[in-house]
């Protein structure tokens, strides 16, 4: 027995015992078969999932040390494409736009999801119509709604313009000013996902215990104290969880803008991946393009790990 | 107008199934309804208004949508949208093409991440945890970063042009192959026990055992995919540029530039490409829903 439970350690780690031979060709035949059968499973799942995603990775950032066309052969310029990124304006507003949209996106797509979800989780007629009506324009497309936002906030005809009137309040320009352009996408972005944040909320409200909540309503609680002391402790990381992906969401910014305002007027809505989209396909920089591309990604893993290591501090278990 | 606003979406049989309705607290039993009603109706309107207003303002003539102040309702039904939608631009070439991309991906998807997914949580195999942490290490990395290098990729295998330049990218996706382990790991392994017992080989146990347990989990992955290569931009948009491949969305932008002001033609495209989704989305919203639940989405 006991030289039975050697082999069986020694044949984990591949090495062959001479005494037993048979027995242990048996065990790696056995282990080749596993093997096999694994990763016929996984293999070609695996195999697309890492060479769309590792190997291309790895390559942009060759192509981020060099000087490339995409035709003339590239050049090798070492660190300097990530030198210029500190002193490029384009790209400094860019990363200001990119903040400022994640600023205004984030926490009132969270706000919104939260109160929607709670008013909603109750056994009410029309819930789920409500719940159609606020989830449908998360399946529309970038394309449909950049078309659609750019009909309702029309300078001219649009509704956004003609509600304002009515309500007696100056008549805007919406995208096609500047200053505006951004703020303006961001509630184009809201009325997109929030469907989304509210549906994460919903199905981490229906996991709460009604005990809880039944608990302390005989204790004497009010609604308004059960959804402070009770609610909102358990929705703790659910809100971690989504406070995370919609940052990642924002800080990409890309299609909305691209079907909305090209990063127009005068470049007031030019986001990151915008600027890396033109810097690459529109003015064939693909090696400073890939440089920023690096950039953005150190930047949004830094905040992410910083926004799970705040919560992983404060004891929300979500990661 | 809340029935008028129906036709959108709401499944009919929603209020009648479902546990009996709560004893309305004391305090809201003189109102005639749900003071909940005053914050969810006007929030639900925000949200499906500029829907309506799209399928309306695409059957309207080009006199309605110009009058100021703008109508929501078409004083006559116009069909000039739709109708130079089919026959100036090569709309239904693009539907198809969208079709062909959505179709392959999601048929290689529910395929490739369903074994996948098997894989890495039932299977024991060499690589199996070193594997799996790659994949979802994976996730991490922004698509913007591979924009570049996929684009030369494609280039040098000669796919730029073509469609596989669209569905390449959505064969297999990290998030459906976490998704259906999760999905997995959560089943009893009994049955598959007994299966194997029964003879049946490890194909045989995931394919006539685990993958018709798992349709709610395959429902989502597939609404997800859908959703996913129906509405993407990005890669056609780098990668295609002959007008006859162009899919949808890249068709539904190339009119941006060219049709500007035709704006009930611009609709009815918006309605070509959206109605598809909506109509899957409704149909599939209870799968939907529950799977968020158990995935772990919700973290």
């Amino acid at each position: 027995m006991a030289t039975g439970v050697t082999t069986r350690t020694a044949s984990e780690d591949a090495t062959a015992t001479p005494q037993r031979p048979a027995r242990s060709a048996r065990r790696r035949r056995r282990l080749v078969v596993r093997a096999v059968s694994g990763w016929s499973f996984a293999g070609p799942a695996t195999l697309l999932v890492l060479g769309l995603s590792i190997f291309p990775a790895s390559w942009a950032f060759l192509i981020s040390r060099q000087r490339w066309n995409g035709i003339a052969p590239p050049q090798p310029v070492g660190w300097r494409n990530y030198e210029r990124m500190a002193s490029d304006p384009d790209l400094a507003a860019a990363v200001k736009h990119t903040l400022v949209f994640t600023g205004l996106f984030v926490p009132t797509s969270i706000l919104l999801g939260m109160v929607i979800a709670v008013a909603l989780n109750r056994r009410i007629r029309l819930v789920a119509f409500y719940r159609t009506c606020i989830f449908v324009p998360f399946v529309a497309s970038a394309a449909a709604t950049g078309i659609l936002a750019t009909f309702v906030f029309n300078p001219q005809f649009g509704s956004a313009n003609d509600l304002l009137r009515r309500v007696g309040l100056p008549q805007q320009l919406f995208l096609e000013d500047p200053k505006q352009a951004l703020a303006v996408i961001c509630l184009i972005a809201l009325w997109g996902q929030v469907g989304f944040t509210v549906v994460v909320y919903l199905a981490a409200l229906q996991d709460i215990p009604r005990d809880l909540v039944d608990a302390a309503m005989v204790d004497g609680a009010n609604p308004a104290q059960v959804f402070r002391h009770v609610t909102l402790p358990q929705l703790g990381p659910v809100t971690v969880f989504t406070a995370v992906w919609q940052t990642i969401t924002a800080l990409q910014l890309f299609d909305l803008v691209y079907t909305t305002t090209r990063g127009g007027p005068l470049n007031g809505s030019q986001t990151i991946v915008y600027y890396v989209y033109k810097q690459a396909f529109q003015t064939q920089r693909f090696g400073y393009g890939s440089a920023v591309a690096y950039g953005l990604f150190v930047v949004t893993m830094l905040i992410t790990l910083g926004m799970i290591w705040y919560a992983r501090r404060s004891k929300l278990q979500a990661f | 107008m809340a029935t008028l606003l129906r036709p959108p979406g709401p499944d009919p049989a929603s209020p009648a199934p479902g546990p009996p309705p709560a004893p309305p607290r004391s305090r809201w039993r003189r109102l005639p309804f749900s003071p909940w009603h005053l914050l969810l109706m006007p929030v639900a309107l925000v949200f499906v208004l500029p829907l309506v207003q799209m399928v309306l303002t695409s059957f309207m003539s080009d006199a309605d949508i110009n009058r100021f102040p703008p109508q929501l309702i078409p004083t006559s039904l116009h069909l000039a949208g739709y109708v130079g939608l089919f026959t100036e631009a090569p709309i239904l070439r693009w539907l198809l093409n969208t079709v062909i991309v959505s179709t392959i991906s999601i048929v290689a998807h529910l395929v490739l991440c369903s074994m996948a997914g098997y894989g890495f949580a039932r299977l024991k195999f060499p690589g199996r945890s070193f594997g799996f942490f790659a994949i979802v290490a994976t996730i991490m990395i922004p698509p913007q970063l591979l924009m570049i290098p996929t684009y030369l990729m494609f280039a040098r295998l000669g796919v730029v042009d073509t469609l596989a330049a669209a569905f390449v990218p959505w064969l297999a996706s990290a998030f459906g192959i976490f998704l259906m382990r999760q999905f997995f790991l959560s089943l009893p392994r009994e049955l598959e026990d007994a299966g194997r017992i029964d003879g049946c080989t490890t194909f045989g146990v995931f394919w006539r055992i685990v993958l018709p347990l798992a349709r709610p989990a395959l429902a989502t992955l597939a609404i997800f995919t859908l959703l996913g290569s129906w509405n993407d931009l990005v890669w056609p948009l780098i990668a295609i540029s002959d007008e006859h491949k162009y899919t949808l969305q890249l068709g539904l932008t190339s009119f941006q530039g060219t049709r500007r002001t035709q704006w009930s033609l611009l609709m009815a495209g918006n309605v070509v490409a959206t109605l598809p989704l909506i109509a899957g989305f409704v149909a599939a919203q209870r799968h939907f829903i529950a799977t968020m639940t158990f995935s772990g989405l919700k973290g």
